[in-house]
């Protein structure tokens, strides 16, 4: 399979989780957009990963280990980050009971 | 046409057509149960690529933990359809304009990348075995980094959630009872 399918399939996901987060106003939403972001990234280091395994296959047979190491990184940080999110999620619901992120507007005040 | 490229067509629409109505869908609840159909097709990607490991923890970390926290929390503030906040139809359509933007400069910018394949269905790099020998053998510090990571985060997700208005969310009455109770029955602080 061409590396190209997969460049434009992330772009693709990407792109619909930068318009999640654009035009949608619950919170919880657009953190779920954020999570599909990173997918998106995610898949495409695995598909670089196989394509430098077979470019360098035959010098390094372990070539293009440390992008799925990587990719196994990036989601040990993404649940961190997600658990401590939606914690703020919660308080934020709490405190103005809304999930609607317009009201995180008056934090400048 | 072999089943391989098939496959790889299939799981791209259908992961598209998830992500699509993650974003489109009114209830938050659909949000979410879409969301994990398009981490099962990506998790599919993964096998297609042969990356087995990341398959199987995407479906646990991502598909499993991460997507029941979110469905918990929604549930847990009980939102639905009518609770929504909706932007305005101006708002939102100058949001898919920007994100359309953003994809057809991004196609448009790598539309003439050098051509390169993909390997597909073979090479062990990303098995269970291989990719643990490199995790902790090379990769043993940034592995117990991960720990004191995820300590620090569930610390810090207590500290948060913890409600720490305790006067205000108990009526005053029921603390002078508690108080009174405490000093009848001679514990000291109360």
């Amino acid at each position: 399979m061409p590396i190209e399918n997969y460049i434009f399939l992330s772009i693709a996901l990407f792109a619909i989780g930068v318009t999640g987060v654009l035009t949608r106003r619950n919170v919880i939403i657009i953190f779920m957009c954020i999570e599909l972001m990173l997918n998106s990234v995610n898949l495409l280091l695995v598909a670089f990963s196989k394509m430098h395994y077979l470019a360098n296959s035959a010098t390094n047979p372990a070539a293009g280990t440390e992008a799925q190491l990587f990719v196994f990184f990036i989601m040990v940080v993404a649940a961190a980050e997600v658990c401590v999110g939606l914690a703020i999620i919660v308080m934020l619901f709490r405190n103005t009971h809304s999930v609607d992120v317009n009201f995180l507007s008056r934090l400048k005040h | 046409m072999s089943i391989t490229e098939i496959l790889f067509w299939l799981l791209s629409a259908l992961s598209l057509i998830s992500a699509i109505l993650v974003i489109s869908s009114r209830h938050p609840v659909y949000s979410v149960l879409w969301l994990i159909v398009t981490f099962f097709t990506i998790s599919g990607h993964y096998i297609l690529l042969n990356a087995q490991f990341l398959a199987v923890v995407n479906v646990i970390v991502y598909a499993g933990a991460i997507m029941v926290l979110f469905l918990f929390v929604i549930m847990l503030m009980n939102l639905n359809k009518d609770t929504e906040p909706q932007k305005s139809r101006w708002l939102k359509m100058a949001g898919a304009v920007a994100g359309g933007s953003l994809l057809l400069i991004m196609v448009a910018a790598l539309r003439t990348t050098e051509k390169q394949m993909t390997e597909m269905g073979s090479g062990d790099i990303g098995l269970i075995e291989n990719l643990g020998k490199v995790l902790f053998t090379d990769y043993v510090v940034p592995f117990e980094i991960a720990s004191i990571l995820f300590l620090s985060a569930m610390i810090g997700a207590v500290v948060i959630g913890k409600r720490d208005d305790y006067a205000s969310a108990v009526p005053k009455e029921e603390i002078e009872e508690m108080k009174a109770n405490r000093e009848a029955m001679g514990i000291p602080g109360a």
